[in-house]
């Protein structure tokens, strides 16, 4: 594995995005998106439903070439390599940048098995047992299934299922985390826990975060990237950025109106 | 429905007539669930004390003797029941992989759903032929092809025990290779709504992990559908080993074990039922409803077997 992804230059930047728009057809989704999201940080995006935020967010993994009309024109770099160039498998993308979904999504397998999917799939030749126990201990969900993990991965809380989600992701030690939403289906104690999680996690990792919850941004995010949306003549949404800057400028003095508006509840 | 009072829209109450229509309804659902049972129930005691004559004359022992002999009024299914088994576990042997194949390939998006919809549907048509056609296609088309190629492998292969019978062109090979065609349809459809039904977020999660699309399909998408899928091989097994016309046609209809070979020609329960009942009095009445009993049997044990190995590996994925 040595293609143009594994000798990019390591930069402090993990993403940059340059003159972005995502299509779906002909369809615009999303237009102009230029950010920098750098490493070792939590990047927010919020923003009204239907801004593209997610959309943006599964451009980071390529995610969103599952789907066939999906198409991209400007520019996404990891670190310095083109995200999207010729030579670039997605595949190996995925496997530097993990995931975590808004519906927790484990398996149908132990939550051993669960962790270990990953690092299988790699090649992990190590000691997996230690590597299962040091995953579900960084997402804060040893103490809770220490005893049963050989237990179905799908028998476990809401909570604990997306936990166990972050520590599947975690398990093969990926570059940046993008989490879509991942406190959306969970209860207020749950969510507390996980935004207490990406504190701990943002050591070691970059995280990319899209929520609808602003008091998550604000409590959570280094930096909050507002996406906003407009609608043509004929009714399609196009999302865009509206503004984006460290999270206590977001909160306390955005430069736009509309900003301030979207983050003291006057729409959306 | 039952009459409300409009007068205002809050006042709205249930009427006693809306009320029975709805214990009614449970009360005439349940009786068509618990018919269902009863009809099965009286069916096997049917059968059963029909048979009663020949299980008291020939015991188990009809279970391992191969004779079947009007004139001396002496019964065995042996012949039956292998014929029933082998035929079977041909067709599985050959529509399980392809039938998978084919529900994996119609389940992901490698064509286009206008492409995809129109061939989804033409192999429900499959299961449509009446089994009778398959039959007649069976002795007309089949087994002059087949036949070369059994001699074929015979030539070569005839060390080999299944193989060390020449054929004479019906047999239990051809009865085996109609009856794939019969029940891939069943393992195909069957299948893939098992494999269209794993949730998108598993699949989502293995791709978000890094796996391609070769391990998304055999360590997540698979498993996933693992019982739905062994429930629709379960389902075409029943169905193998109690069709009976297409498989009659192309048998050969032999009354004893002629070879371990498959080339050799056969019997099936089935078969035998449908050859003999018209004619058949008294003990061989008798007899052919015992034989019948067993099939009902060696569905009921498939169906049993089914349903354990379906809960074992649900548990374990």
């Amino acid at each position: 594995m040595t293609s143009n992804l594994q000798s990019a230059r390591k930069t402090e930047t993990i993403f940059r995005t340059e003159n972005l728009n995502i299509y779906y057809g002909s369809f615009l989704a999303v237009r102009d998106v230029s950010i920098e999201i750098p490493k070792n940080q939590i990047t927010a995006f919020i923003g009204p439903s239907g801004c593209g935020k997610s959309t943006v967010l599964r451009c980071f993994n390529r995610l969103n070439d599952l789907i066939k009309s999906f198409h991209i024109d400007g520019k996404i770099f990891y670190h310095s390599a083109d995200l999207y160039a010729e030579d670039i498998d997605p595949v190996e993308v995925r496997r530097q940048i993990g995931m975590v979904f808004q519906k927790p999504n484990p398996f149908p397998k132990t939550i051993y098995d669960n962790i270990a999917f990953g690092p299988r799939l790699l090649g992990f030749k190590g000691d997996m047992d230690e590597l299962v126990e040091r995953s579900l201990k960084q997402a804060a969900l040893w103490d809770d299934v220490k005893d049963k993990l050989k237990a179905l991965g799908t028998d476990l809380s809401g909570g604990q299922q997306q936990r166990l989600c972050i520590a599947r992701a975690v398990a093969v030690q990926p570059d940046v985390i993008l989490m879509d939403e991942p406190c959306s289906a969970l209860d207020p104690i749950s969510t507390l826990k996980v935004e207490d999680l990406l504190q701990e996690l943002k050591e070691n990792y970059t995280i990319v975060i899209v929520t609808h919850n602003m008091q998550q941004a604000s409590r959570s995010a280094d930096r909050t990237a507002f996406f906003n949306v407009v609608a043509n003549e004929k009714g399609q949404r196009t999302g865009y950025i509206e503004e984006y800057d460290r999270t206590e400028v977001i909160f306390q003095a955005p430069t736009k109106k509309t900003t301030q508006d979207y983050v003291s509840g006057r729409f959306g | 429905m039952a009459s409300t009072d409009r007068s205002s829209p809050m006042s709205w109450q249930r009427t006693g007539l809306s009320r029975s229509i709805d214990q009614g309804f449970v009360w005439l659902t349940g009786a068509f669930a618990i018919g269902v049972g009863v009809v099965l129930l009286a069916i096997a005691l049917r059968v059963g004390s029909d048979a009663m004559p020949a299980i008291q004359k020939f015991g188990l022992g009809f279970l391992v003797t191969s004779r079947w002999s009007v004139n001396d009024e002496v019964f065995g299914a042996l012949t039956q029941i292998y014929g029933t088994i082998v035929t079977s576990l041909i067709a599985l042997l050959i529509a399980v992989p392809i039938g998978i194949g084919v529900a994996l390939f119609l389940s992901e998006d490698y064509l286009p759903p206008r492409i995809q919809q129109p061939i989804v549907f033409l192999i429900e048509l499959l299961a449509a032929i009446p089994s009778v056609v398959y039959g007649l296609w069976g002795i007309f088309v089949l087994i002059p092809i087949l036949r070369p190629i059994g001699i074929w492998l015979n030539a070569n292969f005839g060390w080999f025990p299944p193989f060390s019978v020449a054929p004479a062109g019906p047999g239990i090979y051809a009865a085996g290779i109609i009856l794939s065609i019969m029940i891939l349809p069943i393992i195909a459809a069957i299948s893939r709504d098992a494999l269209v039904a794993v949730p998108s977020e598993l699949r989502q999660a293995a791709y978000g992990l890094g796996a391609t699309r070769w391990e998304t399909i055999f360590q997540v998408i698979l498993p996933a559908a693992f019982s739905g899928i062994v429930g629709g091989i379960m389902l075409a097994l029943g169905r193998a080993m109690g069709e009976t016309m297409a498989v009659t046609m192309v048998i050969g209809n032999t009354d004893t074990i002629r070879s371990a070979s498959i080339l050799s020609q056969g019997s099936t329960v089935a078969s035998l039922l449908a050859n003999q009942f018209a004619e058949a009095s008294g003990l061989q009445v008798a007899s052919l409803m015992y034989a019948a009993l067993i099939l009902f049997g060696l569905t009921l044990v498939v169906n049993v077997l089914a349903e354990l190995i379906v809960r074992r590996f649900s548990l374990k994925l």
